[in-house]
């Protein structure tokens, strides 16, 4: 073990430029996401086959593939098309493709949204009937139903498996190392591993790092359910 | 006590076994994403000079060869880990690397050219390449030539997990340029259609500093009868016209080198 190599200030450097990139990677594509969700599974609980099947299809692609083929579509294979190729310096549309941290962040963004989508979806459909009942025998309307009860019952009660999902998206940022020009976290391990064959060194430091990064967001989101889901919890003596 | 004393009889009975090992079986560690070197038949088979020397230094050892495919930056580890146990994939020998892994002599030495689009911005360099990017091959002798040297004039270095990659986006316009072997980048970009246009700039690239002194193979520290063994093969094999008869299967001059 030379864990001496990991501390030059060099490859400290390293891999905090890496930490920077990783949480950019996660904070614009977990907010994002999470934006795009709620309009999203309102769409998805929709009793019109119209509005809720595109949605459905969507949740279901992106479900249904892994991560990494969705950032080698997005990275490798947009920029493969003769169209793209040709016009990307010109039309403003396919202009951001040519930049490795935007097309991360699509591939990113598109599949956390797909996951809040359905859970969010599910916790809609999970709201208490005598909740919604009393509501419209307040006389609020259908969206206001939606906008005033079940989406913020819905959002709250969302908040546990929400944690996992950010937490997985954390650490499906490291697929962000196999688009080149992008150094994360384990891209920056990469780097040591292959500048001076310390495999073990490399790793273990950034399994830390996650590992540190992970407990962080346990904390928050801990600390977010304790305010948002206090009538949730059981009472104490 | 005993068992320590156990296990220390157990381990010399094996490291024994170990020294007294005949090489029946080389397996052979290669990335195969660099044409003409070391790349794969459509049917997916290893081929290319790499894979020749290797299959004529077998034959001259009464040994098999077992191909192991590796990516690039994982070689020295993979070689150290016993996954394989030896590397010919266009090794380079250098100082950094000798001090993880042991190299023969060198079996062909051909220099790196810096690629660009001809007829464009780009006409000395370094200097030109102030803002452009270059893509090279991650943990590759290129990468520290284009750290050491290029960074420093202002040229954005983009490290890739294999060479046919970087192709891709050249291709696709990502990338202004790239560091690499000669041979292997006329083989496997300039002469296909997608290097039309393209071209070498500036003058040929061999400092001994980031090059090191050609193309070795690479065994573990431990296994120096493997590396005696080889380097008596890499001898036989030039001497016999073997070297000479694969090196024109590939290339119309001698790759052997200064």
């Amino acid at each position: 073990m030379q864990f001496d190599v990991i501390f030059e200030p060099a490859t400290l450097k390293l891999f905090w430029q890496g930490i920077l990139v990783s949480l950019k990677l996660l904070v614009i594509s977990v907010s994002i996401g999470a934006l795009l969700s709620i309009p999203l599974a309102v769409l998805r609980v929709s009793r019109n086959k119209w509005l809720s099947t595109p949605v459905w299809l969507y949740t279901y692609v992106m479900r249904g593939t892994p991560m990494l083929i969705q950032v080698y579509l997005i990275y490798y294979g947009v920029a493969q098309l003769d169209i793209v190729q040709a016009n990307w310096d010109t039309v403003a549309l396919f202009k951001p493709f040519k930049d490795a941290l935007f097309c991360c962040v699509l591939a990113f963004t598109l599949n956390t949204c797909a996951y809040t989508t359905e859970m969010l979806a599910g916790a809609i459909r999970d709201t208490n009937h005598g909740e919604v009942e009393a509501a419209k025998a307040m006389g609020m309307s259908k969206w206001q139903v939606m906008r005033r009860i079940v989406l913020p019952s819905a959002l709250r009660r969302t908040l546990p498996s929400y944690s996992n999902e950010v937490i997985m998206m954390l650490h499906g940022t490291s697929l962000a190392s196999t688009v080149p020009a992008l150094m994360d976290i384990t891209g920056a391990a990469r780097s040591v591993y292959s500048d001076y064959y310390l495999p073990f060194e490399a790793f273990i430091t950034a399994g830390a790092i996650y590992l540190v990064l992970t407990f962080t967001l346990v904390g928050l989101f801990k600390l977010a359910e304790r305010r948002w889901l206090a009538y949730l919890q059981p009472r104490k003596a | 006590m005993k068992k320590t004393a156990l296990f220390g009889a157990i381990a010399l009975a094996l490291s024994v076994a170990a020294s007294a090992k005949e090489w029946k079986e080389i397996r052979v560690g290669i990335d195969a994403t660099y044409k003409p070197f070391t790349y794969k038949t459509p049917d997916g088979k290893p081929t290319g000079f790499d894979v020749d020397i290797a299959n004529a230094l077998c034959a001259e050892l009464k040994a098999k060869c077992v191909f192991v495919e590796q990516a690039w930056d994982g070689m020295i580890p993979g070689l150290n880990a016993k996954k394989y146990d030896a590397i010919v994939s266009s090794m380079s020998i250098t100082e950094e690397r000798k001090r993880a892994v042991d190299f023969t002599g060198k079996y062909y030495n051909t220099p790196s050219r810096i690629v660009v689009k001809l007829g464009g911005a780009i006409k000395n360099v370094p200097a030109d390449l102030k803002g452009k990017k270059i893509g090279v091959l991650k943990g590759s002798t290129q990468e520290k030539y284009a750290k050491g040297e290029l960074e420093g004039a202002g040229a954005v270095v983009v490290p890739y997990e294999a060479q046919d990659q970087v192709y891709l986006d050249i291709k696709s316009g990502r990338l202004d340029g790239t560091v690499a072997d000669s041979v292997e980048v006329y083989e496997g970009f300039l002469k296909t259609a997608d290097g039309k246009g393209w071209g070498f700039v500036g003058p040929v690239l061999n400092e001994p500093k980031y090059f090191g002194e050609g193309a070795g193979i690479a065994v573990r520290k431990s296994d120096q009868d493997l590396k005696a063994a080889l380097n008596k093969a890499i001898g036989t094999i030039r001497a016999n016209g073997t070297w000479k008869k694969i090196n024109d299967k590939y290339f119309n001059f001698e790759v052997w080198g200064k």
